[in-house]
């Protein structure tokens, strides 16, 4: 009798880029009181971390459940290539209409990785904006 | 001699980008970083002060009051900010880590007592690359 064993796998990549809060239907002051400081119209930004933890049982010949350097390629593919170094307001197409919170950024990373990843594995994303606000999509 | 840090942090957005260049050479230099629409960064703020400590506190300086002047002199000015278009100490500069780290010392020599020798300002742009200055 085998026993399935499950394991989760995490990839830790980062990315930095600008941002800013803000309904484009509300007044500034609207934006503002909802917002606060991260709805400067001159934009701030963060060093994003990124964690993608890749659920399954390990495959019987190898031992792995995702080789990570094909897991750290499609993040860097995938995901940095669109994100790091930009504007995700003005440069990504995800958030030209979308707000790029942390929450609906975390949840556009795992709609484009969960295309990428076998769907046999259990996905979860988990994003820090700062050292101390971060947020987790787990499907 | 005793060095006291306090620790304060600061997001923002800013470009690496000398406007007398073509954007070519610009991208050429500075690579994604000259992204003409910003990009951003969690800055990690050490300020460093030195000295003796004062025989009846027992302090070198009152660390709340240090706190106090960064974060009414620098860290207001910046969290949350474009450093290219809304620092006022940054303007005509270009906004490398380098620059930050030695307009952060100025303001802050400017208003800190005279009593309080400064010892460095530590500017950490990504846990990975920060820079260090001394005042010379």
């Amino acid at each position: 009798m085998t026993m399935e064993r499950r394991v989760s796998i995490f990839r830790k990549e980062h990315f930095n880029a600008a941002h800013r809060l803000f309904v484009p239907g509300w007044t500034d002051e609207q934006n503002f009181a909802t917002f606060g400081k991260c709805s400067n119209p001159h934009y701030h930004g963060h060093n994003y971390d990124l964690v993608v933890k890749v659920t399954g049982e390990p495959d019987a010949r190898t031992g792995y459940v995702i080789n990570l350097s094909d897991l750290s390629a499609i993040i860097q593919q995938q995901v940095l290539a669109k994100f790091d170094h930009k504007n995700l307001n003005l440069d990504t197409k995800e958030f030209a209409t979308l707000n790029p919170t942390a929450e609906n950024i975390v949840y556009v990373i795992y709609e484009i990785l969960r295309q990428q990843i076998d769907p046999k594995f259990d996905l979860s994303v988990r994003l820090y904006e700062t050292d101390r606000n971060f947020v987790e999509y787990p499907g | 001699m005793v060095f006291l840090t306090r620790i304060e942090h600061f997001n923002a957005a800013h470009k690496l980008f000398n406007p007398s260049w073509s954007r070519e050479k610009n991208e050429e230099v500075f690579g994604p970083c000259a992204n003409e629409n910003w990009h951003g960064h969690n800055y990690e703020l050490y300020v460093t002060i030195k000295g003796e400590p004062d025989k009846e506190t027992g302090f070198l300086y009152d660390v709340k009051k240090l706190s106090g002047i960064i974060k009414e002199q620098v860290t207001e000015k910046l969290d949350h900010k474009n450093l290219n278009v809304e620092v006022d100490f940054l303007r005509g500069k270009m906004c490398s880590t380098e620059n930050l780290a030695i307009g952060i010392w100025n303001e802050l020599s400017a208003h800190l007592p005279a009593s309080v020798k400064m010892h460095s300002v530590k500017l950490y742009e990504t846990p990975r690359i920060f820079v260090e200055y001394f005042g010379q």
